[in-house]
């Protein structure tokens, strides 16, 4: 059961979405320009950042279903869902770009607080190549991500541990994106009538 | 100094906020519904669960900024939100205010801290479902706001008299408008 009274049977951030439609578009505006507008960093990579900020915040929701999206991005084989898995557990370790792991880890301090990050992590970044706009962008992806989770765990929604169901999320998201979306709908199947998801 | 390049002279959200248009666009109108948009909460009390949970994470520029608009919302009452940040137990607010600081204090901390007593204590004292969830929203909200500001390392003037007429703009005007690149004068 919620903390407050949500249409039924829908998982996750999809029960608040739909209780109160007056915050929804900004929500959805927010995360379609962070995670899919035009960007150096590929789809892929931010929807990973988001992923890696959602499970350092424990909100199984937002980290199954983004890192489903994330692992589509790359292909969806059950390699790419072992490479989330990686990140996840270790991001130094995984087969990842080093600037990339310089991102996850300033992801990893705005995770803990705004006043974690260092000069240096911002320097190594930069070493590795990131612009000033990719470290603005991780910054406000991992923080927009303290929120998604919040949102999320803090109205206890429901949360099906379904594999399958995050599969077809991710695809779901790759193929649609967050603001063609009808949070209402159960999830339809994506793959049948939709054109191949454009990679990132 | 900032961690990456920003324009010179806007405090806080100002300076990431006019480097990243497309994503400003999204965050002012979520300001906007969610501490000026018609709710039964009052604006001075969404204004209250911003400034509370920005001075929880030490947000200087969001805790002064949000504090000042919920000031300004409440006639220039500065002492009443300097009492609600050191203990709002003891404030002069409602019972049910209370109830929901308490809420958004938990989410502060993490989505998983609230329990059905935190939210059981609120509705009895006449809270709702909506204003249940948009007190959530609103502390989610300002635990990325205050990460955007602080995150980048921005620049943050000190003096609350520095926030005053930004509150009154913040209060009065709203958060989507043009010229919100202007920067506040100095105190």
């Amino acid at each position: 059961m919620a903390h407050i009274h949500l249409p039924e049977g829908l998982p996750g951030i999809r029960g608040p979405l739909v209780f109160s439609p007056d915050t929804t578009q900004p929500l959805c505006d927010l995360v379609e320009v962070l995670l899919r507008a035009p960007n150096s960093l590929t789809m892929a990579e931010r929807e990973m950042i988001a992923t890696y900020v959602s499970a350092k915040n424990d909100c199984y929701y937002c980290q199954t279903c983004h890192g489903s999206a994330a692992a589509q991005h790359l292909g969806g084989a059950p390699q790419d869902y072992e490479l989330i898995a990686q990140m996840k557990c270790n991001c130094e370790a995984a087969s990842l770009s080093d600037k990339m792991k310089a991102l996850l880890a300033i992801a990893g301090k705005v995770q803990k607080g705004g006043k974690h990050v260092t000069t240096e992590d911002v320097e190594r970044a930069r070493s590795h190549g990131a612009t000033d706009k990719e470290i603005h962008d991780t910054v406000l992806i991992a923080a927009a991500f303290c929120m998604f989770n919040r949102y999320v765990d803090g109205l206890d929604t429901w949360q099906p541990q379904d594999a399958e169901f995050y599969g077809e999320v991710g695809k779901q998201t790759v193929a649609l994106g967050y603001v063609a979306r009808d949070w209402k709908q159960p999830l339809q199947t994506v793959s049948s009538n939709r054109a191949a998801p454009a990679r990132p | 100094m900032a961690h990456i390049h920003l324009p010179e002279g806007l405090p806080g959200i100002l300076g990431p906020m006019a480097i990243s248009p497309e994503s400003t666009k999204a965050l002012r109108e979520l300001a906007e519904v969610l501490l000026r948009g018609p709710n039964t909460l009052t604006s001075a009390e969404r204004e209250m669960i911003a400034t509370y949970v920005s001075s929880q994470n030490d947000c200087c520029f969001c805790q002064l900024s949000h504090g000042a608009a919920a000031a300004e919302h409440l006639g220039g009452d500065y002492e009443l939100i300097d009492r609600v940040k050191s203990n709002y137990a003891s404030a002069e607010i409602s019972e049910k205010l209370k109830a929901l600081l308490a809420i958004a204090g938990k989410v502060q901390k993490g989505g998983k801290h609230v329990t059905p007593e935190d939210v059981e204590r609120a509705r009895k004292l006449g809270a709702t479902d909506k204003e249940i969830h948009d007190t959530v929203l609103i502390a989610a909200a300002f635990c990325m706001f205050n990460r955007y500001v602080d995150g980048l390392g921005t620049w943050q003037p000190t003096d609350p008299r520095a926030y005053r007429e930004m509150g009154q703009r913040m209060a009065h005007v709203g958060y989507v408008r043009p010229n919100w690149e202007e920067p506040v004068e100095a105190a």
